[in-house]
């Protein structure tokens, strides 16, 4: 045990945590060079393209150190967005140290400091690492302030490197062996293993990934899930190199895989403890947490007969994404599909782009929602996440809405806008402090309904790619809310409606408008487009009617032009959504769904 | 004329003097291959042997006027020894007004030629000038005048409308002009801006001002009533006959899926089920015929869902309108309703058949009803 090293890389995005991990594995010669695929670790087409950590992965790095010891360096990888804070913080958990990589050029960010207060909770040892000290714009000296003004580290301790060129891999590795404390933990106690991570292979069912904190777990064993109470019969342990590896047991202290039969991840939980059936402990780990979704939306196939294709995707989807709720929804205008359930707006994206993507589904996805709470006049209290079932407003006593509390780090000449766009999304309570002459951190308290509405990249423009951001769930608190309605000539669109705050309710309204006006093709008579609120039409917009469609000329070498067309068309239509004699195509919906302002 | 079921010819003249810049049909300018062309067409009409008769010969293009008079006669009588012709098939030759004599017509009528389709387009002169034809507006008149006196069983003008700046006054005149020399047939072709031709690209460089199409919809509603209050019969989108008999027979078989066989560059070819096209290039078609091969494109052998498509489509287009059983899935009384009340269609027995406003929208009456 006093051989093992348990870490983390944690990094605010792009700050090459990703690159880091790929030359730590190369450095140990996990992997030959040639096979060197680059960023190994992030393996999802979506990660690759934005270079972020959804999935993360765990391997272990033999290390030898200069008198010849060997050293088991267990990399625990953790994704990197602030939807996935709890399988973060279970992360953490499973280590003993971290990296806390800061990019040479961008300095301390909000994220950065979100994890540093992770870490610390965790009681973990830090590593400061600046990396990216390659670029010409790099400043370590001014990163070296930040490090110790704004995270209150030792400047002197924080290790220069380039992961991209490869330079101070070798004093991180050395660093982690001296600095970071071998794993405590007594292998003949019952069995305490952590879940920080669950995979899904088609032929071996649930992967799961575990830090063994105290006893010892092999082959045939049988092991009991402690917060379900279900057991399974281990069928194999092992470590993670680049491939599974199996070993003979995991011992207290180790990080390692368990296959036992588990059928889907979500038969697990992260934060779940695993202890053995015979011989259980008598607690379990501490810091379990059924995640909740906070971000909701409905998908439905673009084409109707598309239901029972887009529910096996989602069935298999979910195969490798607990974190992911569904459930059946239905809408007069998209017909069948499902309300889901996000751990945030990144969750829902990738969710989205991943049925896209890999399982080949053209989906429609409605506005995306928070959970709003309403006390009814007869005492009882409806959470709605879903405008369909808002509750008759002549009921509603009062209603609530979550809350978030926003850190924003940005140079301070941004002061002035950022302030802006947090009073235009409802921000309260705002607060400021200078951690380094030059940058300030603004704190708001913030509706979530609001974050999830395109928060993040108004933030990011306004302050031309300098602020950066970071959330935490705070509370409820009592809102005016209402439910605005979109009506293609005098029918509502029932999947196009939102709840959302009064205030806020007109502008919506026109925008949306505005957009299906340009969206919804001329039809061969006028089209009324109007928001409303219970029966008041807010919004207008009209799309005028065509007068003809026939083209001239039909003679031999027209026709089967003409059929290609039609046959074109009649595909086309099996696309679009019927709202009383309205044709509106999907682009409407994507559209009028869009969240940013262009 | 009436219509009969026996097959049609369509020879394809890939020939004129200049082109016009709204035309999409196949034609090139270099009038020196004409005679190469002539043998090639021959040879390939006689790759199709021991076919039935046919009723109607359609000579179009191009321009089929500017052959001289050997080239016409040869072609019209080689054309009659290799094909069999039924007694009264429709022999139609298209005519551009300045190539029109007293003397051609003569020769033409001598032939067996019995029917005239004028390309007239307009009586304005800015308008003919707009449209970049070689003849003037006094021209057209003297060519009508003379084609009309001519004797032929049928003539029939081409018209067109819907240009940029025209008024519905504008285009009633040049109706009535027509109206007056009291032809057979009339086709009114609304200006449409096909891909690939000059008109497409000043177009996109926004330097053709077409009429919005409420103006659109006034000239063609316009057309219709002018015509048919002086005794046409609106037969298809574009195409007024005086009576029943005088329909344009041969262009009636594309409608209504009688075969035919064309020749020449790009002319298509229908069996019932099969269609094929030659291809859209006069030295590549010389070149193929010339090593001994059918210089056919490409071809399609049609599902009878594809089937009914077509007739649906085309039957969205005139007056026979479309029979029922054609539609699948069926369409429902209220559907049929529906559509009555909107005024689209009328229902005649087994079949709904387009109204004024039905022709008006006959590209978008088929995703209506299927």
């Amino acid at each position: 045990m006093k051989h093992i090293r348990n870490f983390s890389i944690i990094a605010h995005i792009d700050h090459g945590k990703s690159t880091l991990a790929d030359r730590l594995i190369q450095y140990t010669h996990l992997v030959e060079d040639r096979q060197f695929r680059d960023q190994i670790l992030d393996n999802m087409d979506i990660e690759r393209e934005r270079g972020i950590t959804i999935k993360s992965q765990t391997v272990d790095l033999p290390y030898i150190d200069e008198n010849g010891q060997e050293y088991q360096l267990n990399l625990i990888d953790t994704p990197g967005h602030v939807d996935f804070s709890y399988e973060v913080s279970r992360a953490l958990a499973s280590c003993e140290g971290v990296l806390l990589l800061v990019d040479a050029a961008q300095g301390v960010e909000a994220q950065t400091l979100g994890n540093l207060y992770a870490a610390l909770e965790h009681n973990l040892v830090i590593i400061p690492v600046i990396n990216k000290i390659d670029l010409p714009v790099a400043d370590v000296e001014r990163v070296k302030n930040e490090i110790d003004d704004e995270l209150g580290l030792d400047p002197d301790s924080a290790i220069l490197c380039s992961a991209k060129e490869g330079t101070g891999i070798e004093d991180i590795l050395k660093a982690i062996v001296e600095r970071v404390r071998p794993p405590k933990g007594d292998a003949e106690k019952p069995l305490t293993a952590l879940v920080f991570d669950a995979h899904y292979d088609s032929f071996r069912g649930t992967i799961v990934s575990c830090r063994v904190f105290d006893g010892t777990v092999k082959q045939g064993d049988t092991i009991r899930l402690m917060s379900q109470g279900t057991t399974y019969r281990v069928e194999e342990v092992g470590v993670f190199r680049l491939n599974r590896e199996p070993q003979k047991e995991l011992t207290a202290g180790m990080v390692g895989y368990i296959i036992a039969g588990i059928k889907t991840v979500s038969d697990t939980r992260i934060g779940e403890t695993i202890t053995l059936d015979t011989r259980p402990a008598p607690e379990p780990l501490p810091g379990f947490k059924d995640v909740k979704p906070v971000v909701f939306s409905s998908i439905y196939p673009i084409a109707s007969d598309d239901y029972p294709s887009l529910l096996e995707a989602l069935e298999k989807y979910k195969l490798n994404d607990a974190s992911l709720v569904y459930q059946k929804d239905s809408s007069a205008a998209l017909g069948q599909g499902f309300r889901c359930g996000y751990l945030g707006l990144l969750h829902l994206e990738i969710v989205q782009e991943r049925l896209e993507r890999e399982f080949d589904q053209s989906i429609i996805m409605t506005a995306p929602s928070v959970q709003y709470r309403f006390y009814l006049d007869d005492g009882t209290r409806l959470d709605v996440d879903n405008p369909l079932y808002y509750p008759d407003p002549g009921t509603i006593e009062r209603s609530e809405e979550p809350y978030i509390r926003a850190s924003i780090l940005i140079p301070e000449r941004y002061v002035g806008v950022v302030m802006k766009l947090c009073m235009e999304r409802r921000g309260v309570n705002s607060q400021m402090s200078y951690p380094t002459p030059g940058r300030v951190e603004v704190t708001f308290d913030l509706p979530l309904a609001e974050v999830i509405f395109d928060f993040y990249d108004r933030l990011k423009s306004i302050t031309q790619g300098y602020g950066s951001f970071d959330y935490e769930m705070i509370d409820y608190r009592e809102s005016n809310l209402v439910k605005l309605d979109i009506l293609v000539n005098g029918e509502k669109v029932d999947a196009l409606s939102i709840l959302v705050h009064r205030d806020n309710a007109r502008e919506r309204a026109v925008r949306v408008c505005e957009r299906l006006k340009n969206e919804i093709p001329r039809q061969q008579f006028k089209i009324a487009i109007q928001g409303a609120i219970g029966g008041k039409i807010i919004s207008r917009s009209t799309i005028s009617a065509y007068r003809k469609d026939v083209t001239a000329k039909c003679y031999g070498g027209d026709i089967t032009r003409k059929r290609k067309l039609l046959e074109k068309q009649k595909k086309g239509k099996k696309r679009m959504r019927i709202v009383g004699d309205v044709e509106i195509p999907q682009s409407a919906f994507l559209a009028a769904l869009k969240t940013d302002d262009e | 004329m009436n219509r009969t079921d026996l097959p049609g010819l369509y020879v394809h003249v890939p020939f004129c003097k200049t082109k016009c810049p709204y035309c999409d049909f196949y034609s090139v300018t270099d009038t020196s291959l004409v005679d190469r062309w002539c043998t090639a067409l021959l040879q390939e009409a006689r790759m199709y042997p021991g076919l039935g008769e046919f009723d109607s010969l359609y000579i179009g293009g191009g321009t089929p006027s500017l052959l001289d008079d050997r080239q016409m006669t040869e072609f019209i009588s080689a054309l009659g020894g290799i094909f069999r012709f039924a007694p009264e098939t429709e022999l139609t030759v298209e005519m551009n007004p300045d190539d029109v004599t007293r003397e051609k017509l003569g020769l033409y009528r001598s032939l067996g030629v019995n029917r005239i389709s004028l390309g007239v387009q307009s009586f304005a002169e800015d308008e003919v000038r707009f449209l970049c034809r070689r003849h003037t507006a006094q021209q057209a008149l003297s060519a009508l005048e003379a084609v009309a006196g001519a004797g032929f069983r049928e003539y029939g003008i081409d018209l067109m409308y819907g240009l940029p700046g025209q008024s519905l006054g504008a285009w009633q005149v040049t109706l009535e002009r027509a109206l007056s020399f009291d032809p057979d047939h009339l086709s009114c072709y609304q200006l449409t801006v096909e891909g690939n031709t000059p008109f497409a690209g000043m177009a996109k460089e926004g330097k053709l001002s077409m009429p919005d199409d409420a103006l659109q919809a006034g000239l063609f509603v316009k057309t219709s009533e002018c015509l048919t209050g002086a005794g046409f019969l609106h037969y298809e989108v574009s195409n007024f006959a005086r009576g029943k008999e005088r329909l344009a027979r041969h262009n009636v078989k594309y409608w209504q899926h009688t075969p035919y066989l064309g020749l020449g560059p790009s002319a298509h070819s229908f069996t019932g089920r099969k269609r094929w096209w030659n291809v859209r290039d006069v030295t590549l078609y010389l070149k193929t015929i010339h090593s001994g091969h059918m210089p056919v494109e490409g071809s399609e052998e049609l599902s009878s869902s594809q089937m009914n498509m077509e007739k649906i489509l085309c039957g969205s287009r005139t007056l026979w309108g479309i029979n029922v059983r054609d539609i699948t899935p069926p369409l429902s009384e209220e559907r049929i309703t529906g559509l009555c009340d909107s005024g689209f269609i009328t229902v005649e027995g087994q079949r709904i058949v387009p109204t004024l406003k039905g022709y008006l929208f006959a590209d978008k009456l088929p995703l209506l009803i299927s």
